[in-house]
């Protein structure tokens, strides 16, 4: 009995394809073999991480070493400072980034003139349009010992040469920069919320605290849960770009993190494997964290993940 | 009349004015350091170098935007990802807004096995070393699909424009289908056409991201005049090394060094310009496309 089911399920699905073949070759295919090219084809290529990697053999045919780029890595002295480098930089990132555009957008919910509210926006949005070059060139400029902050505070401290100042500047330039832009999400939920409730609330007497407590946190609640889950499991794959755009010889004690290194390891000293490795083991952590966030939230949230 | 300013006790009008300040406070964070530097670029070097930025129109000039102008390097570093940009938005979006329509449909034979293929490139992947013999492999270091292929496909992007499209009611396929219409022909015909919002966006972000970004072109492009702008700036913002010939014609080394500190400020205004007087037509997009792909992520 069942085999027919089965039979007969298959060919229904083939049938589909038959049927419907536009879907696969005309809009799917393209896609489909620039993610297995581009992003399945490299999988295959950490294969090196396990080998010692010579270009005239080739990835396949270079020599296997097991575990011996891993087991260098975490015998390192470099090991725990760059991996607590990175963990520190995002956690605290995402801790002091993650309620700004949350706190920004119930602060925009409440401003009562349309056009007042859209021109902050404008304004909000802005910085999520500059590059990260520039970006980071705005801070040299403004942090310089001869720069704006410095004739502020009467003082000639060259803070990008200061290891402890680092991820200080890190996160604050990417609150300035991101925080506006990661609240049109929460702005856009609030507005579609129900006003109807907000109305009932105050009707039953409800202050201004109550009334975002009560109604506009729980219309954001889910889009919260998912930003962070996503941003948790993200924890790892810190942006490269900025982070190497903001390191000087100073503050490398401070600046170095994972992706950084593989950079340097790689393209720079051009040991292949190794590089390869410590990529692997920050990609094996992120997957690792993801797992654990998602059902730590899962747990909290009756059962609601990603 | 909106109840919800209604009748306010005194209590309410102290918390909201605190956060009407606190959100003041953080606009003008925002535009402070900006309105800074389109007012430095201004400056004549030595007065910027000695005073900082000063109102007195006698201590203003035009040098720092002659020169940058006049620079080769920025303008074919302009062209460059201007092209790269708009080649990586058309190509990256297409493929996008392909890839979402047959996920889009509920019935689809495949359909978590092609959804699990693109969201598992969303959290693990072959990393740097991997991706760059890959690419030297396929011959394509220091030509502009380097840059363009890798990151074409957006799966976070397939995502929203697959719950855009589930968001319109599917009558419209039905009633295209008793008129005979192929899936390609209800696709350009019916269904982009009310998915504006959503392109408008994806267009905009990718050309954003593009035109941000430099790592790739750092790693990919090994000839200077194929550089996009960013790395352009990146020699004059973070490397301190603008291009010899925006600075040939001074003679001491310390009048160079003012008139460097002064190109960085109207490099940064040039370059960061274009965007900035772009994005606010975009606006009116941001909440309806962004919002209906978001809902259920």
């Amino acid at each position: 009995m069942e085999k027919t089911t089965n039979k007969r399920n298959e060919n229904t699905g083939l049938n589909y394809i038959k049927k419907n073949w536009q879907l696969y070759v005309v809009f799917m295919l393209p896609a489909f073999l620039l993610t297995f090219v581009f992003k399945y084809l490299p999988m295959g290529g950490i294969l090196m991480a396990f080998k010692d990697y010579n270009p005239r053999l080739g990835i396949l045919g270079s020599e296997w070493v097991g575990i011996k780029h891993f087991s260098r890595f975490i015998s390192s002295p470099d090991f725990v400072n760059y991996l607590l480098n990175t963990l520190k930089l995002s956690v605290y990132g995402l801790l002091w980034g993650f309620p700004v555009p949350i706190i920004l957008a119930l602060l925009l919910n409440r401003i009562r003139s349309k056009n007042i509210k859209k021109n902050i926006q404008l304004v909000l949005y802005a910085p999520n349009f500059i590059s990260v070059i520039v970006l980071c060139g705005m801070v040299f400029i403004f942090l310089s010992p001869i720069g704006p902050i410095n004739k502020v505070l009467g003082t000639n401290i060259n803070f990008m040469t200061m290891p402890e100042a680092f991820r200080s500047i890190y996160i604050a330039s990417g609150i300035w920069q991101g925080a506006g832009w990661a609240s049109i999400i929460y702005t856009a939920a609030l507005s579609n919320a129900s006003q109807e409730l907000t109305e009932a609330a105050i009707i039953d007497g409800a202050d201004v605290l109550r009334q975002i407590w009560h109604v506009d946190i729980p219309a954001i609640k889910s889009i919260i849960v998912i930003q962070f889950i996503l941003q948790a499991g993200n924890i790892m794959s810190l942006g490269f770009e900025k982070a190497y755009a903001l390191q000087t010889p100073m503050n490398i004690s401070s600046s170095e993190i994972l992706p950084t290194y593989v950079y340097k390891l790689g393209l720079q000293m051009g040991d292949y494997s190794f590089s390869t490795a410590v990529g692997l083991f920050n990609s094996i952590i992120n997957v690792i964290l993801l797992l654990v966030v998602n059902g730590i939230v899962k747990q909290l949230n009756e059962g609601e993940g990603l | 009349m909106n109840i919800k300013f209604l009748k306010m006790s005194r209590k309410d009008k102290i918390i909201l004015g605190f956060g009407y300040m606190l959100l003041g406070l953080f606009v003008l964070t925002i535009i402070y350091p900006l309105i800074f530097v389109v007012i430095a670029s201004f400056m004549n070097p030595n007065v910027l170098n000695s005073h900082g930025i000063s109102f007195n129109i006698k201590d203003w000039s035009l040098d720092g935007y002659r020169r940058v102008v006049e620079n080769k390097m920025i303008g074919t570093g302009f062209l460059n990802s201007f092209l790269y940009s708009i080649t990586f938005s058309i190509l990256s979006v297409g493929v996008t807004l392909f890839a979402a329509y047959p996920l889009s449909k509920k019935d689809l034979v495949g359909r978590k096995f092609f959804n699990t293929f693109f969201v598992i490139t969303m959290f693990f992947g072959g990393g740097l070393m991997p991706t760059y013999l890959l690419i030297n492999k396929l011959h394509m270091i220091n030509t502009i699909w380097a840059i363009i292929l890798p990151n074409a496909v957006n799966v976070w992007n397939i995502i929203l424009a697959r719950t855009y499209y589930q968001s319109i009611p599917t009558e419209l396929r039905e009633a295209s289908a008793v008129d005979g219409a192929s899936e390609v022909l209800h696709f350009f015909r019916i269904l982009m056409p009310v998915c504006k919002p959503i392109i408008a966006v994806l267009v905009l972000w990718q050309f954003v991201g593009m035109w941000n970004s430099y790592f790739d072109a750092m790693i990919y492009l090994e000839d200077s005049w194929r550089q996009p702008l960013q790395l352009v700036l990146r020699s004059i913002l973070i490397q301190n090394t603008p291009d010899p010939g925006m600075i040939a014609d001074i003679q001491s080394a310390a009048e160079m060094s003012k008139l460097a500190e002064l190109l960085k400020y109207s490099t940064i205004v040039v370059s960061s310009l274009p965007l900035l007087v772009m994005y606010p037509f975009f606006q009116k997009y941001f909440d309806s496309g962004i919002m209906v792909g978001s809902i259920k992520g």
